[in-house]
């Protein structure tokens, strides 16, 4: 069963007169362990995408199956457990700034309940310092510079060994060796474990290193390129 | 702080992270809190003491039922009662004895020139039966004309000098222009409408009282046979007796509605009252405007968990965990401030004004409830988290 199957996909925002469709009949379905770009040009509706994708906007028109299960009216529970399957990465980052880089990755496993803390903080620290943060682990967000935030970020959306991973421009931040090493190990993910990205960039120079290609344009899908 | 709480929790400790991650607010929060809480412990102080006030003024005497006017609401006010009363109270097979009871203030001007205001208890000499325990065995000492024991916890005069009086080394002192003499004391203590207490024989207060006759006294004292129901025995003579003229209660149930009237109806305990609720809003407001605002500062995290599956619930005990913290760190320096509080307002007013372990607990849990109730009311600012808004 793929991750991933959209189909009949329409999305407005707005009501009324002021009401603006931002995406139109969208069918696509994506392949476990694959690694698929959404790119297009600003407004095209990518961002949209990926937040019904990720189950965090709701479903108006059409059907997203994620995981298996349909969100459209899904229950809130339901979207709980289904987003805890999932990692997101955030091009704001969006550390909590009251939380040193250990504790804000942490936070990606407790939201799975309590389990054995030591074996937790050590699978913090073995991820962090797999991602060059070793030295940083108790510094707060506004100790880290936008590449080690960026990092923490990524090491949050990783640590729960999610099934999907989605992603807003994850390597803005990043030199082009930071960034392509976040890449590669997005699809080392997707090689070893299955997990499925769904990344929105601009990044031309990671088009090489994807699986798929979604090309958007006015909230249509206008091209579907496969590679890798 | 941060690994105990983590320990206690079995969680990472957000609210606690978060109040501490800008302390200057946090302090001002607890401050907040602590204000509200010594505001509530002052006031509720002042009414423990004027409860402690109005029980200690019934010390002198002790007796199974006392018989007052109808219009009587409290010890010291009400109508003078007709003393033939004591016949058909003492027709009743229940009843052992009864004796009357007097009640008067008056102003002892002192040689430094204050003036204290005292209560003055007059009981036959005979009725020894119903003497208070600080009384008993002292009353035959009062037959001689003019004689008092006075009350040593008197406003404003040294204790110790009035503990050295006996009868043979008395204290004489004018009042109402009658020279008293005191050969004895004992401690009681004054209240809000008295300093101190002086206690003396039926004719002494008469005599201290000319405007009031032998055949009006204040209460009756009534003392059943052992076994007897006073309950019963009260119902039984008032209705017997004339229900638009006296009232007949058991004591303690004319000491609680005594409080009950000090307390509800009185200017002072609704003062004090008022006080207490004042306090109890101040702290859920301060505490709401804290977390509300934190709350609207930490939205964009708090979209960020529930991106990550953190359910509504998980995001409320965040809330709650800061409103307990709150409340606690408010607390502790709210106590320890309240009892320097009372310590100076005993001294500087006679009142027993004291912490109890009930009120110290009680404001505990008030001060975590109101606080829980803040994080309540803020905590309906989480729905405002929208995780589609993150990107």
């Amino acid at each position: 069963m793929p991750p991933i199957r959209v189909q009949g996909l329409q999305h407005a925002f707005g009501l009324g007169e002021a009401r603006r469709p931002a995406l139109s009949d969208i069918d696509v379905t994506i392949e476990a362990g694959q690694l698929t770009l959404l790119m297009g040009p600003s407004g095209s509706g990518k961002t949209t995408l990926l937040t019904l994708m990720g189950c965090l906007r709701e479903v108006q028109a059409g059907s997203v199956q994620l995981l298996g299960h349909e969100l459209r009216g899904a229950a809130a529970s339901q979207k709980d457990t289904l987003r805890r399957r999932l990692g997101f990465i955030f091009q704001a980052h969006n550390l909590h700034p009251a939380l040193s880089a250990r504790q804000n990755v942490r936070m990606g496993l407790e939201v799975h309940g309590p389990g054995d803390p030591a074996r937790q903080s050590a699978a913090v620290d073995h991820l962090l310092n797999l991602l060059g943060l070793g030295q940083r682990l108790d510094h707060r967000p506004a100790q880290l510079s936008g590449g080690q935030r960026q990092r923490v970020a990524i090491a949050r959306a990783l640590i729960g060994n999610p099934a999907i991973v989605y992603a807003d421009e994850p390597t803005a931040a990043l030199d082009h060796d930071s960034g392509m090493t976040v890449v590669q190990l997005l699809k080392a993910l997707g090689r070893e474990r299955g997990t499925t990205t769904v990344m929105v960039t601009h990044d031309h120079r990671i088009r090489a290193l994807a699986d798929r290609v979604l090309l958007l344009e006015d909230g249509r899908l206008i091209g579907d390129h496969r590679g890798g | 702080m941060t690994a105990l709480l983590t320990r206690l929790l079995g969680r990472l400790p957000i609210g606690w992270l978060q109040l501490s991650h800008a302390p200057t607010r946090m302090a001002a929060a607890v401050a907040g809190v602590g204000f509200a809480a010594v505001l509530v412990l002052v006031q509720l102080g002042m009414m423990g003491a004027l409860n402690s006030t109005v029980a200690q003024s019934y010390a002198p005497f002790r007796a199974d039922l006392l018989i007052s006017a109808h219009d009587a609401r409290t010890l010291t006010d009400g109508s003078p009662l007709a003393r033939r009363w004591i016949g058909p109270v003492l027709a009743d097979s229940a009843v052992a004895a009864a004796a009357p009871l007097y009640l008067g203030k008056l102003d002892w001007r002192r040689a430094d020139g204050s003036i204290a205001t005292l209560t003055v208890y007059g009981l036959p000499v005979e009725a020894g039966r119903f003497a208070g325990p600080l009384l008993a065995g002292r009353l035959p000492d009062l037959a001689a004309r003019d004689v008092a024991l006075i009350d040593r916890q008197t406003r404003g005069i040294d204790p110790a000098a009035l503990a050295g009086v006996r009868p043979d080394a008395p204290l004489r002192f004018e009042v109402q222009g009658r020279t008293l003499t005191a050969i004895g004391s004992f401690r009681l203590g004054g209240g809000f409408s008295a300093d101190g207490a002086l206690i003396v024989s039926d004719q002494t207060f008469l005599r201290l009282f000319p405007q009031r006759i032998g055949g009006t006294p204040s209460h009756l004292l009534v003392d059943l046979h052992p076994g007897m129901s006073a309950g019963s025995a009260a119902t039984r003579l008032q209705a017997a007796l004339d229900a638009s003229a006296v009232q007949v209660r058991t004591l303690p149930a004319a000491i609680a509605a005594d409080l009950r009237y000090q307390t509800t109806q009185r200017p002072t305990g609704l003062i004090f009252g008022f006080g207490v609720a004042i306090g109890v809003v101040v702290g859920v407001v301060i505490v709401y405007q804290v977390l509300s605002t934190d709350v609207a500062n930490h939205l964009r995290e708090y979209a960020t968990f529930k991106a990550m599956g953190y359910p509504h619930r998980q995001l409320l005990s965040f809330v709650f965990e800061e409103a307990a913290i709150l409340a606690v760190l408010g607390l502790i320096p709210a106590l320890l401030l309240a009892l320097v509080i009372y310590a100076g307002m005993a001294s500087a007013t006679g009142l027993p004004v004291a912490m109890t372990p009930l009120r110290a607990v009680t404001v505990s849990l008030g001060t975590l409830a109101a606080c829980l109730l803040s994080g309540a009311l803020a905590a309906r600012r989480l729905r405002a988290a929208d995780p589609a808004e993150l990107f």
